[in-house]
């Protein structure tokens, strides 16, 4: 078992044609199932065309309709990505899961505000995310599939190299992922931790979870009220920024401290009050959770 | 990015936002000119710099004669203006607003922000104005009120006479309020700002709401689509390390310390200060090289660190993903040769191609200190800055 996808998943890539697209669509597709996993890809003038034998559709529901995909992957540049991402919503996909980073922030609220509007049942990951991976069955998302093994831990996180990172320290522990998954560095976005938490509470594959934020919002604080009273399993984590001073943007466009909200020592506070175990080194990230494991 | 105060008040002006009539200047007798131009018994002479609590700086003050005008004009321009936002070298001041002066009855304030949770625009209003904000949602949160916008409707006459009301504008003023709050809103959200704020906004003794001071950020990642906006840019205003970070596609933020360090990715940079910190010492900055680094990205990266003549020691934390180890490790080998490098480099570099990475640095014959994982990287380069200090 895993979270959000595994191998019986189906996915289109909507951008295939650029640069981003083509690479990590040959990286994806070379990684464990994904031969029969990548099956179609998404371009509103190519269709009938193929990307190395992977059919291109004119429209997103198309893609759907011919191949039976449920899950889109989303590389298209930042103008058209929030266009991108409702199409896929329109489509009634399960999942999109948007790599593009810099896509404005008012993009984003107004595709937010119809999905929950209109009551649309597709979830969507990121954007400015690394994706969603389940280790030897399926990578949907640009991070570097051979740190991954498979096994009983899953991993949150918004930023793309720490989770690496913890990914990578786990790994050498011993301590293989049941799903790895990064919900993105940006300020408006789809799932948050709190809802990766329930995600890996309800699945039996999952034993406990490692959780890494970062400063700004509130995302953090949210998922550990939660987990107090509802989490079944252990939780681990770990918030960068400590040192970032208010009012710069850390590269994330999420990543911000204002109005003295969003600090790291507020939500590191919060976690532990919570039950959660959290670790200011960023080194011991693995061994900290192999500490709680049962 | 960030514009001045006479630059936001154009703005909200060519919404319908009343601000007291003023000219911008650039040298002191144009501050003489534009307040002679204006005419009136009080002027108001502002200085312009990106940062706030410019009035408790001493960079905002009224004259009452054109020649109180020049005299403070004279004293304001060029000065090294500190406030609780630039840090104690302070701004130089190089750009002047002079404004008539206005009648205040009353002191309010808005602001205009998105709430990730709820992922709207929320516009902020409170009876304090003329203070610090942050203080106000500290010590009484109750004398701030919100409300939440619908991307598609945009703030409801409802909604801003709400507001209006809980801040105390009188009954002969809301419908005057109105206008002025949905100008402010609409002009947020058309711009891409990230941030509005006025403060004060005032209630004049003839019951007019007028927006005396106006600040506005605007999205980075739209303004593309606002090529007005991004003329407006003051480059004095930011630091040239930044200016020059950007050019390059790098994501870099000067700080305090005196070691530098070198990551990819945003998360893991900051992490990475996070470790130097833990260990006792002090980031000099956050670099982030992104996922496409190249060797001359790497190079350049190298070079900006080393512009800060505070930097004692550099750290290179790479996780290699998608990006190669090796492809790094050359980059930094012809970093260090190209930048003469004259202070500790310490590497640590994990994942793909990783051995091949520490052979290219080890054969390069390079004084470079490797670490294994980032506990010792961390441990290592804070002892190399204290040993260089």
């Amino acid at each position: 078992m895993s979270i959000l996808v595994n191998k019986n998943t189906k996915v289109m890539t909507q951008g295939i044609t650029g640069k981003t697209g083509q690479f990590h669509t040959r990286m994806c597709r070379d990684y464990a199932q994904g031969k029969s996993c990548f099956i179609a890809g998404v371009h509103p003038t190519k269709a009938g065309q193929d990307f190395e034998g992977i059919p291109i559709f004119g429209s997103v529901r198309s893609a759907k309709e011919q191949t039976g995909a449920t899950v889109s992957v989303v590389y298209v540049p930042p103008p058209g990505a929030a266009a991108a991402i409702w199409e896929a919503v329109e489509a009634d996909l399960d999942l999109v899961i948007c790599i593009t980073e810099g896509i404005p922030v008012r993009d984003m609220i107004e595709v937010r505000d119809r999905m929950r509007k209109q009551n649309r049942k597709t979830l969507l990951l990121g954007p400015n995310c690394p994706g969603a991976i389940t280790p030897d069955e399926i990578k949907i998302g640009i991070m570097p599939g051979h740190i991954h093994r498979k096994g009983p831990i899953g991993v949150v996180s918004r930023s793309g190299t720490l989770t690496y990172e913890a990914v990578g320290q786990l790994t050498e522990l011993g301590l293989g992922q049941s799903s790895a998954v990064g919900i993105g560095g940006d300020p408006v976005n789809g799932l948050k931790h709190i809802d990766v938490l329930k995600l890996y509470n309800e699945d039996p594959a999952t034993e406990a979870v490692i959780m890494i934020g970062e400063i700004g919002g509130s995302d953090e604080e949210e998922a550990a009220l939660w987990a107090k009273g509802n989490m079944k399993k252990p939780v681990v984590g770990f918030i960068a920024g400590v040192t970032a001073p208010p009012g710069k943007r850390m590269g994330h466009a999420g990543a911000i401290i204002s109005g003295g909200k969003g600090t790291a020592a507020e939500k590191l506070a919060v976690m532990e009050e919570c039950g959660i175990k959290v670790t200011k080194n960023p080194a011991e990230m693995g061994k900290l959770l192999k500490s709680v494991l049962r | 990015m960030k514009i001045h105060e006479y630059q936001a008040k154009e703005i909200i002006r060519n919404y319908g936002v009343t601000t007291p009539r003023g000219i911008a200047c650039f040298n002191v007798d144009e501050a003489v000119a534009a307040a002679e131009r204006l005419g009136g018994k009080v002027w108001v002479v502002k200085a312009q710099i990106h940062a706030g609590g410019r009035g408790k700086g001493g960079g905002v003050k009224v004259a009452k004669s054109i020649h109180e005008v020049r005299d403070w004009a004279s004293r304001i321009f060029n000065m090294q203006l500190r406030t609780h936002q630039t840090g104690p070298e302070g701004q130089k001041v190089r750009r002047l607003l002079i404004e008539e002066g206005a009648d205040i009855r009353k002191e309010l304030y808005v602001g205009l922000v998105v709430d990730r949770g709820r992922q709207q625009v929320c516009m902020m209003a409170s009876s304090e104005g003329g203070m610090d904000i942050e203080e106000v949602a500290a010590h009484t949160p109750s004398k701030i009120h919100k409300a939440f916008i619908d991307p598609h409707l945009g703030l409801e006459d409802g909604q801003a006479d709400e507001l209006a009301d809980k801040i105390g504008i009188p009954q002969t003023s809301l419908h005057k309020a109105r206008v002025i709050l949905k100008a402010l809103y609409l002009a947020f959200w058309e711009t891409d700002a990230t941030l509005v704020e006025i403060n004060p906004l005032i209630l004049t003794g003839d019951g007019n709401v007028v927006a005396l001071d106006a600040k506005m950020n605007f999205d980075d990642n739209a303004l593309y689509r606002h090529p007005d906006i991004v003329a407006m840019r003051d480059m004095d205003e930011e630091d040239p390390s930044e200016i020059e970070a950007s050019k390059h596609g790098l994501s870099y933020i000067s700080l305090d310390g005196d070691i530098g360090c070198l990551v990819n990715g945003a998360g893991l940079a900051m992490a990475t200060m996070d470790t130097i910190k833990l260990y006792g010492g002090e980031p000099a900055n956050f670099l982030d090289v992104g996922g496409g680094a190249t060797t001359e990205k790497v190079t350049e990266a190298f070079k900006l660190m080393l512009r800060n003549r505070n930097l004692r020691a550099i750290l290179v934390n790479i996780f290699g993903g998608i990006m190669k180890c090796d492809v790094i490790a050359t980059g930094v080998v012809e970093a260090a040769k190209q930048v003469k490098l004259a202070v500790p480099l310490v590497v640590r570099m994990k994942g793909t191609n990783e051995d091949l990475g520490r052979k290219i640095l080890s054969a390069s014959g390079l004084p470079i200190i490797s670490a294994e994982n980032m506990a010792e990287a961390g441990h290592k380069v804070v002892a190399a800055a204290q040993g260089a200090r």
